[in-house]
């Protein structure tokens, strides 16, 4: 028994990949068992989602080699990775919304005949897929459109899918399940604690059948108390392998963060800021007072206040409500309970993290874009919004070729100077900044985060989200921990470390 | 046992537009009911529906890949132009016919290729159609009407209920009805326009079901103009100008959304029967065109803005 549980389904070995002149992956061996849950670990940008991208054949390695059950294994393309078993459930919500949840799970797998969709054997398809994701006596509705259902329904709805699909391989998924190796990417990112907790308790389940799930997560939590085996990826390359049970939490973060010492204020640091500006707590004016504040979904509650010249860090996984809190006290989304009181005279700005999306208008002029607002003249000389354009490219050392150019052509650092911009032109008291830093480079970062820092230090009031911790750390005042909708009490940054900061937000 | 090509626990799409057909039948037929009621009258509506009824069927199946195709009114009369020249060079009337669909297919094929393959806008894409089509009839017709021996097909619209044109009408409805609710085909187009990025995840190839439904849709736009020349009896590349936009709001009455993954053949058809009704009742009590155009456009944005009422809670 315990040499069929032991066999590799699925062997990676030297796995290269590199984009240009930047190398991903710089030789990746992973090892995939029969029946485990394993568990991939690593920050932003370390190469996990490339890593995957080849096992489905969206990408193709440029070094190595692939074995599944045994076999070669190279996959042309999604489809390919599909017919042998290899299947995933992405992040980010894929059903189609308003077919129904059979609909879904059958797509592009329907039995016919002339053409004509057999319904009985596309339900009996459903049903077993299904039944495979639902605990004994519940039941998804069938016939219910997929935007009717909850988040977890969804969730479960995305992986009785995929299971289905890799089915597929056998006679349009009449064996039932085919699938061998299902990837999970980040699928409690959205999901409450009695959601997440349920998922599991199937993932438990798909597990004991003899599946092999690859489980791709932030959270550190769930890895420790519901995978078999971990590996940490950083930089390319795995740094980290064993037994998430035995293996301590300080030492995972550790292999993931590639830093032995704690000391990590000490590291060349962007922003520089170390807490020499205290503030006043009883003196500063408070500019925000949010209470109890929730929103549809997320998040379910947040309060605290914000004084004059305070960077206010919220640290957060994926998914955590981050940008929703920003949205919500910005007045761009409805509340769904609790209250936000703004005492700032001058109001509240918001910085997109969705710079290309909703921050800018990427095909207007630089000037354009500085110059939009609710407040200006009614007639307004061309000539003159080209000079207020010129005053801020100035102001804030925007790279450009002038005024007139179109933003969609600049960096993303200059890109996000000029978002910055509209902001400080508007002058308002308190400003919500989200990922700031996001696509931009080294040196961009640094001057964007002294700026918030000098901002502050002219009285203004920040909110700032980030995932990279160590700005965090470098910028703020104090930090609060934003953990599946739920917003902590805000500590100051000089009693956090990156280290402390990582365990707490993905426990 | 219904027609409905969306499907969930909730009320059917086309009910919404059979409600306000047989309310505003039933407001005529009082205020008229010696005119109004009459089988003759019913004939009479139901002959004048047929054209943009059919077009309504191409229009919703691209309506639901979250399309849109101005092009219909200029194929229509390119079609008329097309079987009344072949007609008056002498082909019989079923090779006529046979090659003029043939053209508005291959017409199709060519919009679907730049809309799937070449990822164009579909409103971009036939708009210019829209206008070729209208400078191609134009000028195979050397700018005047064509007239011709109509050879049997002016019977296709003939003034009683044996009349082809509506039984052709009736079955093409159940047949894409049919198609798009219960063939793995219909399926795939609600998928690409219900959400393109996961229908492309589950193996379907979006291009491929976009020019399947645009050659389709143009196919219908043709058999709509051999309808129209049964009725025209003559070849008229003028004819039909900004039919397309009666052949939307037909399909938005419907209960189709322009975003695309919705959509009902029943409603479609209720729709274009629903504008018919107003037009005809208005005549019959004497009300002038402007009063049944201010009806007409104020049921197309009651309509949407009930379905919005029902759908959009709370999002900004």
């Amino acid at each position: 028994m315990s040499a069929a549980a032991d066999t590799p389904v699925l062997e990676l070995s030297g796995i290269e990949k590199s984009f240009g002149a930047v190398s991903v992956l710089r030789g990746v061996d992973l090892c995939v068992r029969r029946g485990e849950v394993h568990a991939l670990l690593g920050e932003n940008g370390a190469g996990k989602s490339t890593l995957m991208r080849i096992l489905l054949g969206a990408e193709r390695a440029d070094k190595g080699s692939m074995m599944l059950c045994g076999r070669p294994y190279a996959p042309d393309g999604p489809g390919d990775a599909r017919v042998a078993g290899v299947v995933m459930v992405p992040q980010e919500r894929t059903l189609c919304p308003d077919l129904t949840v059979l609909e879904n799970v059958v797509l592009g797998l329907e039995p016919t005949a002339a053409g004509f969709v057999r319904r009985r054997e596309a339900r009996a398809i459903a049903e077993r897929a299904l039944g495979l994701v639902t605990e004994v006596g519940r039941r998804i509705p069938l016939d219910v459109r997929a935007k009717h259902l909850g988040v977890a329904d969804q969730q479960l709805v995305e992986i009785a899918r995929a299971l289905a699909q890799g089915g597929a391989a056998d006679e349009h998924g009449r064996k039932g399940m085919a699938a061998r190796v299902l990837i999970l990417d980040e699928p409690t990112s959205s999901l409450g604690h009695d959601d997440a907790a349920r998922l599991f308790t199937r993932v438990h389940a798909l597990k004991a059948a003899g599946l092999s799930i690859i489980l791709v997560t932030h959270f550190l939590g769930d890895v420790r108390a519901h995978a078999d085996r971990y590996t940490v990826l950083r930089d390319g390359k795995v740094r980290g392998e064993g037994d998430p049970k035995t293996t301590p939490a300080e030492r995972i973060v550790t292999e993931m963060l590639g830093r032995e010492l704690s000391d990590s204020r000490d590291v060349t640091h962007v922003g520089g800021y170390r807490g020499t500006e205290p503030i006043d707590e009883a003196g500063a004016e408070v500019l925000l007072e949010v209470d109890a504040l929730g929103g549809r979904e997320r998040p379910r509650k947040a309060s605290f206040v914000l004084r004059r010249g305070e960077v206010l860090g919220i640290a957060g996984l994926v998914g955590s409500g981050r940008t929703e809190l920003l949205r919500l006290i910005a007045g761009l989304d409805d509340k769904a309970h609790g209250t936000v009181k703004v005492h700032a005279r001058k109001g509240v700005g918001l910085l997109s993290e969705d710079r290309g999306g909703e921050g800018l208008m990427l095909r207007r002029s630089i000037a354009d874009n500085v110059t939009l607002s609710r407040r200006g003249p009614f007639v307004w000389k061309p000539k003159e919004i080209l000079a207020e354009g010129g005053r801020w490219i100035q102001e804030l050392a925007v790279k450009a070729a002038g005024p007139w150019q179109e933003v969609g052509e600049l960096s993303g650092g200059n890109q996000q100077k000029v978002q910055i911009a509209r902001l400080l032109r508007e002058d308002y008291d308190v400003l919500l900044v989200d990922e700031p830093t996001r696509g931009i480079d080294v040196a961009s970062k640094a001057q964007v985060l002294s700026l918030v820092r000098e901002l502050a230090r002219k009285g203004k009031g920040i909110v700032l989200v980030s995932s990279q911790l160590d700005e965090l750390i470098s910028t703020c005042d104090t930090i609060a921990i934003l953990r599946r909708g739920e917003l902590g009490p805000p500590i100051p940054a000089a009693e956090w470390t990156e280290e402390k900061l990582l365990l707490e937000v993905s426990s | 046992m219904m027609l409905s090509t969306s499907s969930g626990p909730r009320r059917p799409a086309w009910l919404g537009p059979l409600i306000a057909v047989v309310v505003v039948y039933a407001i005529f037929a009082a205020l008229t009911p010696d005119t109004f009621l009459r089988t003759q009258n019913l004939l009479t509506m139901a002959r004048q529906t047929v054209v943009v009824a059919i077009c309504a069927l191409g229009m919703t199946m691209v309506i639901i890949t979250g399309g849109i195709d101005l092009s219909a009114g200029s194929l229509v009369a390119l079609t008329t132009v097309v079987v009344a020249w072949m007609l008056q060079s002498g082909a019989p009337p079923a090779v006529a016919v046979a090659v003029a669909l043939a053209v508005a297919a291959a017409v199709g094929a060519v919009i679907g290729t730049l809309v799937g393959k070449l990822r164009m806008m579909p409103f971009v894409v036939t708009l210019g159609a829209m206008t070729v089509l209208r400078g191609a009839a134009k000028g195979l017709a050397k700018e005047q009407k064509i007239d011709c021996e109509t050879k049997g097909l002016e019977t296709l619209l003939s003034a009683d209920v044996s009349a082809p044109g509506l039984w052709i009408t009736l079955a093409l409805a159940i047949l894409v009805a049919l198609m798009l609710g219960y063939t793995r085909f219909g399926r795939h187009v609600f998928a690409v326009g219900s959400n393109e990025a996961a229908a492309r995840l589950c193996g379907i190839d979006p291009a491929r079901v976009k020019l399947l439904v645009y050659t389709l849709s143009s196919f219908l736009f043709g058999v709509a103009g051999v309808m129209e020349l049964s009725t025209l009896t003559v070849g008229d590349p003028t004819d039909s100008i900004g039919l397309e936009l009666d052949v939307i709001a037909a399909v938005v009455i419907g209960g189709a959304p322009l975003a695309g993954g919705d959509g009902s053949v029943v409603g479609a058809v209720l729709g274009a029967l629903l504008m018919t009704v107003i037009k005809t009742g208005a005549v019959h009590n004497g009300m002038p065109s402007w009063t049944q155009e201010i009806v007409t456009g104020a049921i197309i944005v009651l309509a949407v803005a009930i379905d919005r009422a029902r759908h959009g809670k709370g999002r900004r």
